[in-house]
This record gives C-alpha cells, structure tokens and sequence, in this order.
C-alpha cells in the first residue's frame, strides 16, 4: 500500500501484485496523521479487504516523516515517477502540481528519476493559486476550467505572487472585466509558471500530469499549447503518487523475499 | 562557565539580555547536532571545548593580547592575507555570519531581501551581541561581492572598517599589479595601526605560520578520500570553520593531532558511515559558524559529505605553500598577493578555475552527488551553477541546487530535494 500524505489531502493506494485494487482521496485536515489511517481504512474497504491484510506500507508526501505506520518512506519525487511510469512507460518527462508545490520530474526508460525541478517555496503555480483566485471570483473548478478553454480575451495578469495577482483580480473586476476572461488569464499564468520549469528540465516525450490540478482541463489545454506536445492525464491523476508508493512497497517486499531466500 | 567572563562582556559593551538569549540557544543547537554523532575522531575534543566557549576563552586571549599593546584585526573572507595581520603583530579574528538571531536589527538598516550572510555580518556588531567584533580595533573588509561592498560602508560607522580592492579579472598581469599594490597599502594601515614596522623577518614567519595551518586542513581534507571517510562532514566544516579565528599554532597542533588520527583510522578500515553510504560533495558559498544547515540535513539522510567546495573547505588552502625566499618585504608581499589571487570565488570573471576544482575533486574524492549551495540573493554562485553542473554532468555526476538562508522554515522542503536527489543515486 502506498499513502501520499499531502497539504491538501491524503491518498491511499491499495496493490495486490501489480494490480490497483482499491484507493482513496480524503482532505487532510489538521491532523496529517488521522487522516493517514482514515486514507487506509477507506482505500482497504474499497478493495474488500481488511487493513490487517496489508503487508508492507509506503508512505510518501510532506506529513511522511509523521507516519508511525509506515515500514518506510520514499520522496514523493521518486513516487510520481514510479507511478507515471506504471500508467504510461513511455513517459519521461512528469508534471505534478498540488496543492502546495509543483515540480517537473524526468525519468529514464526503466522508470528512475534522472533530474527534478521543484518549486515549494512559493504559491504561485501551484493549486493553492487557483484555490485563492476561485474563492476571489466566486468559481468553482468546472467553472474555471471552462472558461479557460472557451475565453476569447484573456485578461493579462502581470503578477507572479498568489497575494499581489489577487488583488489585481480584484481591480480587473472593479473596472468590470468578465470573470470568463479573468479565470482564462490566471489559467495562463500558472500554465506559463509550469511550463518555465519545464523548459529548464528539457521536455522529453511522453510527457504526463499528476495531481490535482491536472483536473483543470484548462490549465493543461494551456500547457499543451506552451510547450507544443500533447500532455497524457490519467483519469485519477491525484493518485499517482500513492501509486508510486505502493509499487515501491512492492519492490521493498520482493527484496525482503529475494533476501530470505539467500538467507 | 560562561559566568566566569559576564564582567568581562559587560565592559566589552555586550547587549547582556539579547546575549544570553544567544548562548542558552547555543548548546542546544549544538548538543542536537554534533553531539548525537557515533563514533567521531576523540581529537575532535578540542573543537567542541572551543565552541563550549565560543564567546569566553578566546575573547580573553584577545583582550589580554590588547593588554600587551597587542591589536586585534577582526575580517570576513580569504582575500585578507592572514600572513600580512600576523607580521603586523597584530591578532586576526574571523567573524561569523552565520545566524539570523540579529535579522532584526540589521534590517533596520539594511534592505530585507540580501544575502543572510552579510545582514548577520553587520547585525551582530549593530545588535552589540559578537564579544570578537566589540574587541575588534579594525575590520577588514574586501571588495569581493556588491552587498559586502556596501555593507562595509555602513559597518564602518560602527566600527573603523578598512576595504581591500579586489581585482575582478585575476588573471591579468594588471590584477596582480593592483592586488600587490592594495597589500602593500594595507600593509602601511596595519603599521600605522600597530605602530610596529613589518619586516623581512615578520614577512617569512608569518608565511611559514599560515602555510603550515594550510597545510594541516589539507591533509584533514585528503583524509576524507577515504572509502569510507574517517570523519563527518559535519566535524571536518566545524574544523575550517573554526580555522577562521583560532590561535594559528595551536590550531595547526591541534589539527595535526587529528590528522595523526585518521590516518589510523584509515589504515584500520574505520570509517563513520558504511563504506556504501552516498558520497556528496558540497559546492559553493561559505558556511559560517554557526551555519551548520546543509551538513545536517545531508547526514541526517544517510548520506556523508566528502569535501566542501567552499571558502570553509578547499578555497581556505588554494593560496598554496606560499614561498618565501625573497629577501626583500616586496618580493614577499608580491608573493603574498599573487597566490591569493588564486582562489576561486565566483565575484571572479572568468572563474573557469572553480568550474575544473569542482570537477576535479568529484574525481578525487570519488563522489556520487554535488550539491550545489547558495546563500539566498547570491547572484555571482547562483548564475555560475549552470556552468558548474554542465562540467559536472560531462563527467555524470549528478548535481542538485540548494539555494537557502538560516532560517528553520525550510527544513523540510530541502529535506524532500535531499532525500529525493539521495533516492536518485541508489544504484
């Protein structure tokens, strides 16, 4: 099983051999640690097991070093890798963008990372951008999304931080702009802010988006366009990373295994 | 302990209350991540009853150095020729930097968003909390980097501070020139201050002095080519650190004793981590004490660092074994100027030097990884980290950027990068 512990919220993916059977995605809350073994009591229920029945446990994401659960943790880096590379084994060049960070990892044809980029220090290009601009424009993801496919006009948002492009918003809607446009120009902001980070890596097809804002149709209509190649969403991409998780679980059993057998 | 030397900070002019803040603090930081270490080198004895009195003993050498008409040099970076300050009969003291404890005051001055390393470099003396600078009767200081440039003017109004021009292309023979010339007049502010004319003799002491102290960290360096190393990261940057203020002769015996027992140490295969254990080299700004961030992060992770890249590692010894035949005080000054323009710092253009040390060390020291530091703001290492990791991936080592200041807030994310830099080279 693999637990990717987020910001925002916490997965859990449930494998048996190499199959997922079960996940789940619950909000984080306060307690990173609740909500870890909530994540596994729910994924395990869905896959018509008992969590007794888990074996080896993977946990991954910023709440893993408060993961008294877990038999080990791995990067989150590593685990977006490996879980990418299980959807699709043509990729090579990972975008992930959460709710707190955003970071472009390249991995090798066996599926390791060889290079990474990752921005944590900063707001603007992750999902807590667009959470603060959805709450400043009364919309909701499916609204923003649309918008930023069908705007005519997108408004130009010339600032890089969450706190100063808000109140910029705030200005554009007082000198009546649409919210249509504004929701398409921040769009374009984050995509432009992903797509830099991506250029610094070198884009190397198949490129693929995990987390949460991947579910932005939008943002990764707009990325397609900046970095001219056609970007693969998996249809659960917040998952991606307990998927990671949990084949590095795998590995870890079938070395404990291979070793007894030395032994 | 530190009881004994309160009269002695209170006439210094100490900030007693935010002082004591300091000092309970200190232990602590350094109980957690020193102290904890398995199997560290028993030599290593000396430097942790250094520190234990980081703030005591050696501030009473210094005053009673001043008592015998003696002057103390406090400065910041390598450029200041420690030969010069020694045949001076003066005492030179390295300041640190390396807390942002003093954040506060120093920006009511300064600008917030500078190098860390500067803003605490002026803070301490402006929050009157640094017992070596309240002792100091000069800075000096160097023109190496814009912020320090401009800091030494205002630090100047609290303390008389004396700027050393450093030339910009070292190479040429116009740089020497100039940097000679800035010696030679750096050396007639020494005498004025000190009141005692250097001599040929001065000139060749000092020189053999600060050869022998080079000498001995090099060799402490050279022992963590070993696999596995005999000593931590952690302890070899708290030697070179402590290299910038100590007594220079009791500095050099002490390390040598160090140096005598690693070796031993080597020859039995005895290492502080597993022979597997990943292998980083640190490239870049320097650490000052108590900046002991990065190395903590990176051995808390399993991993060990071999080599510092860094003002506090290699660049501290590339002046060399400085000859001192000449007879005259001008040919040894010359002597003095032309190998300190050997060190590699990136105010330098072009500083191709730096680029072929790094890979040549990742060679020597057999290293898996570099880990490219950066204090927050530094313009002049943060551009030349693209070079750095184009010569670094020719030869496929793998490098990662950690650009960062004192605070603590960040502890995890560059945790995360370490960890997931580390994952990536597991074979």
């Amino acid at each position: 099983m693999g637990l990717d512990m987020g910001s925002v919220s916490t997965k859990a993916a449930v494998l048996e051999d190499s199959r997922i059977v079960g996940y789940a995605i619950l909000p984080t809350g306060f307690s990173p640690q609740d909500s870890g073994r909530s994540a596994i009591i729910e994924a395990c229920r869905r896959a018509g097991i008992s969590p007794k029945d888990v074996v080896y446990i993977v946990a991954t994401g910023y709440g893993r070093i408060n993961a008294p659960f877990a038999n080990s943790r791995v990067t989150e880096i590593t685990c977006h890798g490996k879980g990418a590379f299980y959807m699709n084994n043509c990729a090579r060049t990972v975008i992930d963008v959460g709710g707190q960070d955003s970071k472009v990892i390249s991995i090798n044809e066996k599926g390791r990372v060889v290079d990474f980029q990752m921005n944590d220090r900063c707001a603007a290009g992750t999902g807590r951008f667009l959470e603060v601009m959805m709450k400043t424009l009364g919309m909701n993801y499916e609204e923003m999304s649309h918008a930023a496919i069908n705007s005519e006009n997108p408004s130009k948002i010339s600032n890089m931080c969450t706190v100063f492009a808000e109140s910029e918003v705030i200005t554009l809607l007082a000198k009546g702009e649409s919210r249509g446009n504004i929701a398409a120009g921040l769009c374009n902001s984050i995509a432009e802010r992903i797509a830099t980070m991506v250029k610094r890596i070198g884009l190397k097809e198949e490129v693929i988006m995990t987390g949460g804002v991947a579910k932005n149709r939008g943002v990764v209509k707009l990325l397609e366009n900046k970095l001219n190649t056609k970007i693969l969403v998996p249809e659960e991409p917040q998952i991606i990373g307990a998927l990671g998780a949990a084949l590095e679980a795998r590995e870890a059993i079938l070395e404990i295994k291979q070793n007894q057998f030395i032994n | 302990m530190e009881t004994d030397y309160r009269k002695m900070w209170e006439d210094l002019g100490i900030n007693m209350k935010k002082h004591d803040q300091l000092l309970a603090a200190l232990p602590l930081v350094y109980q957690d991540i020193y102290l904890t270490q398995k199997n560290r080198p028993k030599a290593m004895e000396y430097y942790d009853f250094v520190i234990s009195g980081v703030h005591g003993i050696r501030v009473k050498e210094l005053l009673d150095a001043k008592e015998d008409g003696k002057k103390v040099v406090a400065y910041f970076c390598l450029y200041v020729p420690e030969e010069l300050v020694i045949a001076s009969n003066a005492v030179l003291v390295g300041l640190c930097g390396g807390s942002n404890f003093v954040d506060q005051e120093a920006e009511e001055v300064l600008p917030r968003n500078i190098c860390p390393l500067i803003k605490a470099s002026y803070g301490f003396k402006a929050a009157r909390i640094c017992p070596y600078f309240q002792a100091a009767d000069i800075c000096v200081g160097e023109t190496t980097c814009d912020g320090k440039k401009k800091m030494y003017e205002l630090l100047n109004e609290l303390c008389p501070t004396y700027t050393v021009e450093v030339p910009q292309k070292p190479d040429t023979e116009q740089a020497r020139e100039l940097f000679y010339k800035e010696i030679m007049t750096l050396k007639s502010k020494l005498e004025e201050l000190t009141g005692h004319k250097i001599t040929v003799q001065d000139l060749k002491k000092s020189i053999e002095i600060v050869n022998a102290k080079r000498e001995v960290l090099d060799k402490l360096i050279s022992t963590r080519k070993a696999v596995p190393p005999p000593i931590s990261g952690k302890d070899s940057l708290l030697v070179s650190q402590i290299a910038f203020y100590d007594d220079p002769q009791r500095f050099t015996q002490k390390t040598a004793e160090l140096v005598e027992e690693l070796q031993e140490r080597i020859k039995n295969k005895v290492g502080v981590v597993d022979a597997n254990a990943p292998r980083i080299m640190v490239s870049g700004c320097p650490m000052a004490i108590p900046n002991w961030k990065l190395h903590n992060i990176v051995e808390s992770s399993g991993a060990v660092i071999v080599v510092e890249e860094s003002c506090v590692g290699t660049r501290y010894t590339s002046m060399g074994k400085i000859n001192n035949s000449a007879n005259t005080v001008e040919g040894l000054v010359k002597a003095i100027s032309d190998a300190y323009l050997n060190i590699h710092c990136s105010c330098f253009t072009p500083n191709t030097g730096r680029i072929e040390d790094n890979v040549r060390l990742a060679k020597e020291f057999k290293v898996d990884g570099v880990i490219h530091y950066t204090l927050q703001t530094c313009h002049g290492y943060n551009i030349e980290a693209a070079k750095v990791e184009k010569a670094l991936k020719e030869i496929n080592v793998p490098m990662l950027r950690i650009e960062t200041d004192y605070s603590t807030e960040d502890v995890g994310q560059i945790t995360t990068r370490v960890e997931a830099f580390l994952e990536m080279l597991k074979k």
